[in-house]
C-alpha cells in the first residue's frame, strides 16, 4: 500500500524501513521509541525477522550479524538504551557491517519519561558515526530509508535520532514505492569481521580519512532555507530536528523574514554550508534540543558573526523547546519585533545570491540517499505570503517561559479579569487502580515494619512505588542495577534488610546478571520480582517470559523461578500479591533466611487481565477512619462527605475504575468494603 | 484549525484526537497531532494537541502555542481549566462536566469539587458546550466511550460532519469497537445542540 497515512514518527520510521527492503528487526522497549518495533511487527514484512530481545546490547548484536550477512537491519531502543549497546556500537563502526544497518535511538528532553537527558548526537561524535535528526515524522521516513543506503555505502551503521515530539507527533506522511526486498547475500568469512588491536588501528584512520566522503553524501540532509515574512532581518537560524519546525513556527508567528540553516546529519559538521549560512549575517541563534550540538559546530566558523544559543542562556540548556521560546530570543535579537508589527523599521537587504532557497538542498548529488532525500527531506511547503496573513496571528502579549506546562497554569486570556482560576488538583502519574505492585509494596512494607530496610527499585512502572503513602523505593538508577545496588549496600550496611525490586521484563533485560553476582559473591539480600507478565510502562510488549513473540506467535516461556534457581539462589518462593496476609507471610519467611532470597509475587498487569467485580463501600458502616485510602493511594478511592453523620467523611470507590483487587477490603477495618452487588467475586483473575 | 484535548491519563484523548486528524486528512488538509504518551499518562495530566491546514507549512511544528487553540476539548472540568491559557479568546470548549478524583489531592483531602470548576468555565469561557459525560455513558452503556460523547458533541465546530468521523472510526478501530462508540457518538452530537442549558448537578442533557 502506499498513498498518504496519517502516521506516527515511530511509525514512519517503520514504513521508512520496511519500504527500504528491511529484513531484520530488533530492539528493547522504551519510551519514546516502542512503536516502530510494534509498527513493523504488524506490517510482518515477508520474509523478515521481528524480534523483542532482552535488552539493548542483544539487539544491536544481533542485528549486526544479519548485518554482516547483508540483511538490511533495523535496531529500535531509547537513548538510555543505547548505553546498554554503547559495548557493541563502539567496536562496531571499526569492524563495519554489510547490509545497512539503521540504529533508532529516542531522545527524551525534559525528560518526560526518562532517566536521563543524553544527545544521541553526542554519542555518534563519541563513536563517529553518522546520526541523522528528523524534525517530523515525514521527514522520519525519507531519513530512515535514506539512513540504509548511506549505512551501506560506508560500511557503518547510522544512527537515527528523532526526540519525542517527533516520535510521538502524528502528521501525513506520502509513502513512496517501496524498494524491492533484497536477499541478504550470505556471510563471507573474512578477517575484517575479528576485532583485533590492529585492525582497530587501522579501522579509526579509515573512519577519520573517510569523514569528508560522508559529508559531502550527507549534503541532502542540511540545507539553506529562507522564512517568509514580511520582517526581514539579517539573523539566521541554525537548527536541528524538532527545532527546526519550532524555528519555522517562531518566524511564521512574528512574521519574521531571515535564513534558516537545518542541521539534519550533524556529524561530521557541515562546515562548507554553515560557512555560506553565516555570511552576510549579523547574528545566528542555534534552536536544538539537549546538547548545543549545532551550536559548538558553529562557534569555531563564526568569524566575528554573533553567536547565542544554549552556552550565553539565550536557549534553556535543559528541557524541551517551544515555538515560545524561540520567538522570545528572536525579540531579543530583532529589536524591532518588539514593536508591534515593526515594519518601519529599515529592513537590510539579505544575500540574494542563488545559494539561498525556500525548498533548500543540495541535489547535486547522486547516491541513493540523496535520491530519497532530496525528494522527500524537503521542508513542508512554503507558504506564501498571502496565506500567511490568513494565519492566526499570536498575540504577542502571551507569556513566555521555560516549562509549557508552567505557563498555562497562569491566568486565562478568557477569564474574566475580576476571577482568579481555580487550581486544578496536581495529577501526577501514579500507579492504575488495582495495579499488582500496589499490593506487593503494600505487602513488603508492612513484613519489614519494625525492622530496618533498604528498598531498591528498577525501571518501571514499579518505579511509581516511590510516591507517597507507599514510598517504597529508595534508590533507582538504570535497568537492571535495583539487584546489584542492593547487594552493594548491604555490604556497608550489614544490619539492613536489603530488598531489590524487579519486573519480570527487566530481570531478563540485566536483572539475572545482577542476580548471578549476587550469588556468587555471597551476597544477603531478598529479590522481589514483580511478575506482571508483561513489559507495562511501554504498553504490554511481549517478553521471554510470555510465551509470546514479538509478532503475536508463541515462543518458549522462561520460568523466571527456575532461572532463580539455577542462577543459585537459596530460596525461591512464589505468593499472590492480592492475598496480603499470603504475601506477608511469604515475606517474613524469606526475610528469616540468609544468603539471596527470592520471592516472585505473581499476579498479571490490568491492562492484561480482565477487571473483576468492582468493589463499593458500604457507607453506613464505614467510620472514616481513612486507613483504606491513606495506605494504599488507589486512584480508585476517594472520600466523600458521609450521607450517615453529620460532618463525618466515608470513603468512597469509583466503580468505573476499581478492577475488585480486594485489598482495600482487607485492611479495612470494620470490613465495609464489600464486592458490588453480592458477596463474591473481586479477584482479578 | 489548532484544536486541544485534555483530560486524564485513561480517558481517551490518545485516539480522539486522531481521529480528529485522520478527519482533517479525509477532508484534503495536511494534519499535525502531539499526545502524551508513556509514563506521564499513568493517571497524570495529559494533553493532545491537533493542528490542520491546507497548507503543510502553516503549521510547522506539532505544538499549538498558548491562545492559540480555535477548540478545546476538557474530557475533565479540573484539567479543562488548566489547559484554558491555550483557547484563543472567543475559541470554544466542549468539557465534560463530570469530575476524576485526583488519588494525591484524595490523600490530602482537598479535593476540590468539579463544580467549581465547571462554574469557572461558564464565566472564562463564553463560548462553552457542556456534556454529562457519565450520563451519555450510562445511556450507551460504557464509561470508556466519553471521548466518542465528546467528539461527537465538538464534530460541528471542529467543522467536520458525524459521517465523516464514523468514517474515520472505522478507518482507525476494530469492527466489534465500532457500533459501540458509534452510539456514543451520535448520542453526543444530539446532545450538543441542546447542551448549552445543562445543570451538571442534576445531570440533565
Ligand atoms: S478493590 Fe480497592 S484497592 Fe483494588 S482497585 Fe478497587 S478500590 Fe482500588
Ligand atoms: S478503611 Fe474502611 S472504615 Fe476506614 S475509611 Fe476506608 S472504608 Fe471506611
Amino acid at each position: 500500500m502506499s498513498g498518504k497515512m496519517l502516521l506516527m514518527g515511530n511509525e514512519a520510521i517503520a514504513y521508512g524501513a520496511v519500504d527500504a527492503g528491511v529484513s531484520f528487526v530488533s530492539g528493547y522497549p522504551g519510551t519514546p521509541s516502542t512503536e516502530a518495533l510494534e509498527a513493523v511487527a504488524r506490517l510482518k514484512p515477508p520474509g523478515a525477522h521481528v524480534e523483542w530481545s532482552v535488552n539493548e546490547k542483544a539487539a544491536l548484536e544481533t542485528a549486526a550479524g544479519a548485518a554482516y550477512a547483508g540483511a538490511r537491519a533495523l535496531v529500535t531502543m531509547k537513548q538510555v538504551g543505547l548505553n546498554v549497546a554503547s559495548d557493541p556500537l563502539m567496536s562496531l563502526n571499526y569492524v563495519g557491517v554489510k547490509g545497512g544497518l539503521v540504529i533508532l535511538s529516542a531522545d527524551d528532553p525534559g525528560p518526560i519519561s526518562s532517566q536521563t537527558e543524553q544527545d544521541t548526537r553526542r554519542f555518534a561524535q563519541f563513536a563517529r558515526l553518522p546520526v541523522l535528526d528528523p524534525s517530523s515524522p515525514e521527514e522520519a521516513y525519507a531519513m530512515a530509508r535514506a539512513a540504509f543506503a548511506l549505512s551501506e555505502r560506508f560500511r557503518v551503521p547510522v544512527l537515527l535520532r528523532p526526540t519525542t515530539r517527533v516520535c510521538h507527533a502524528c502528521s501525513v506522511v506520502e509513502r513512496m514505492k517501496p524498494e524491492p526486498l533484497v536477499k541478504p547475500s550470505g556471510f563471507v568469512k573474512g578477517k575484517e569481521w575479528v576485532i583485533f588491536p590492529r585492525l582497530s588501528f587501522e579501522a579509526k584512520k579509515r573512519l577519520v580519512a573517510r569523514e569528508p566522503e560522508l559529508a559531502d553524501a550527507q549534503r541532502p540532509f542540511n540545507f539553506i532555507e529562507e522564512t517568509r515574512g514580511d520582517l526581514p532581518a539579517r539573523i539566521g537560524i541554525a537548527c536541528g530536528g524538532i527545532g527546526a519546525a519550532y524555528a519555522r513556527e517562531a518566524a511564521l508567528s512574528l512574521g519574521l523574514r531571515c535564513r534558516i540553516l537545518k542541521v539534519g546529519a550533524s556529524n561530521p559538521f557541515p562546515e562548507a554550508l554553515a560557512v555560506e549560512f553565516i555570511n552576510g549575517l549579523d547574528c545566528v541563534l542555534a534552536v536544538e534540543e539537549l546538547d548545543p550540538v549545532i551550536e559548538d559546530g558553529l562557534r569555531p566558523l563564526m568569524d566575528g558573526v554573533a553567536l547565542r544559543g544554549k552556552r550565553d542562556g539565550s536557549m534553556p540548556i535543559a528541557g524541551e523547546l517551544s515555538a515560545a521560546i524561540i520567538e522570545d530570543a528572536l525579540r531579543v535579537m530583532v529589536p524591532a519585533l518588539s514593536l508591534d508589527g515593526g515594519k518601519d523599521g529599515e529592513p537590510p537587504p539579505l544575500s540574494s545570491s542563488g545559494d539561498i532557497s525556500t525548498c533548500g538542498g543540495d541535489k547535486g548529488v547522486g547516491s541513493a540517499p540523496s535520491l530519497i532525500a532530496a525528494a522527500a527531506l524537503r521542508p513542508t511547503e512554503a507558504v506564501s505570503g498571502e496565506e500567511m496573513e490568513r494565519q492566526p496571528r499570536l498575540p504577542l502579549a502571551v507569556p513566555i517561559g521555560g516549562d509549557a506546562a508552567a505557563q498555562a497554569e497562569g491566568a486565562s486570556p478568557n477569564a474574566a479579569a475580576d476571577e482568579p482560576a481555580p487550581t486544578p488538583p496536581i495529577r501526577p502519574p501514579i500507579l492504575c487502580a488495582g495495579c499488582p505492585h500496589r499490593a506487593s509494596f503494600y505487602a513488603v512494607k508492612r513484613a519489614a515494619k519494625g525492622r530496618k530496610a533498604i528498598f531498591c527499585g528498577d525501571i518501571g512502572c514499579y518505579t511509581l512505588g516511590n510516591a507517597p503513602p507507599l514510598d517504597m523505593v529508595d534508590t533507582c538508577l538504570c535497568m537492571g542495577a535495583g539487584v546489584t545496588i542492593a547487594q552493594g549496600l548491604k555490604s556497608a550496611d550489614p544490619d539492613a534488610h536489603c530488598f531489590a525490586f524487579i519486573g519480570d521484563s527487566t530481570f531478563f533485560h540485566s536483572g539475572m546478571t545482577g542476580a548471578l553476582n549476587a550469588v556468587y559473591n555471597r551476597a544477603d539480600m531478598i529479590i522481589i520480582v514483580l511478575d506482571n507478565r508483561t513489559t507495562g510502562m511501554t504498553g504490554r510488549q511481549p517478553h521471554p517470559g510470555t510465551g509470546e513473540s514479538a509478532v503475536g506467535e508463541p515462543a518458549p516461556k522462561a520460568d523466571i523461578g527456575a532461572i532463580l534457581l539455577a542462577l543459585g539462589v537459596t530460596s525461591v518462593r512464589r505468593a499472590n500479591p492480592f492475598d496480603i496476609e499470603e504475601a506477608i507471610e511469604t515475606t517474613h519467611e524469606a526475610m528469616d533466611e540468609t544468603g539471596v532470597r527470592a520471592v516472585i509475587f505473581e499476579a498479571p498487569c490490568i491492562a492484561v487481565a480482565k477487571p473483576g467485580r468492582p468493589m463499593a463501600v458500604d457507607a453506613s458502616r464505614c467510620v472514616g477512619c481513612q486507613v483504606c485510602v491513606k495506605a494504599l493511594g488507589c486512584p480508585a478511592l476517594s472520600f466523600m462527605p458521609s450521607p450517615y453523620q453529620q460532618g463525618r467523611i466515608a470513603a468512597r470507590i469509583d466503580a468505573s475504575m476499581c478492577t475488585g483487587c480486594s485489598i482495600c477490603s482487607q485492611i479495612c477495618p470494620t470490613e465495609c468494603i464489600q464486592p458490588l452487588d453480592g458477596p463474591k467475586g473481586g479477584d482479578t483473575a | 484549525m489548532n484544536c486541544l484535548l485534555c483530560g486524564v491519563g485513561g480517558q481517551g484523548t490518545v485516539l480522539a484526537s486522531r481521529l480528529i486528524a485522520q478527519c482533517a486528512m479525509d477532508a484534503g488538509a495536511f494534519a499535525r497531532t502531539s499526545e502524551t504518551i508513556g509514563m506521564a499518562q499513568r493517571g497524570g495530566s495529559v494533553v493532545s494537541h491537533v493542528r490542520w491546514h491546507d497548507h503543510a507549512g502553516a503549521i510547522p511544528s506539532p505544538l499549538i502555542p498558548l491562545g492559540g487553540a480555535d477548540a478545546l476539548i476538557g474530557f475533565e472540568p479540573g484539567e479543562a481549566v488548566r489547559c484554558l491559557p491555550y483557547l484563543k479568546p472567543g475559541g470554544a470548549a466542549v468539557v465534560s462536566v463530570n469530575g476524576v478524583t485526583s488519588a494525591v489531592a484524595a490523600l490530602s483531602g482537598n479535593q476540590p469539587d468539579a463544580a467549581v470548576f465547571v462554574d469557572y468555565l461558564r464565566k472564562a469561557a463564553p463560548n462553552l458546550i457542556l456534556l454529562d459525560g457519565a450520563e451519555i455513558a450510562r445511556r450507551v452503556g460504557s464509561a470508556k466511550t466519553l471521548n466518542m460523547a465528546l467528539l461527537g458533541a465538538a464534530a460541528r465546530l471542529l467543522g467536520f460532519s458525524v459521517e465523516s468521523m464514523l468514517d474515520a472510526l472505522r478507518k482507525r478501530l476494530s469492527p466489534r469497537l465500532v457500533e459501540l462508540n458509534r452510539l456514543a457518538l451520535e448520542e453526543g452530537a444530539a446532545a450538543s445542540g441542546s447542551a448549552r442549558t445543562v445543570n451538571p448537578k442534576e445531570g440533565s442533557i
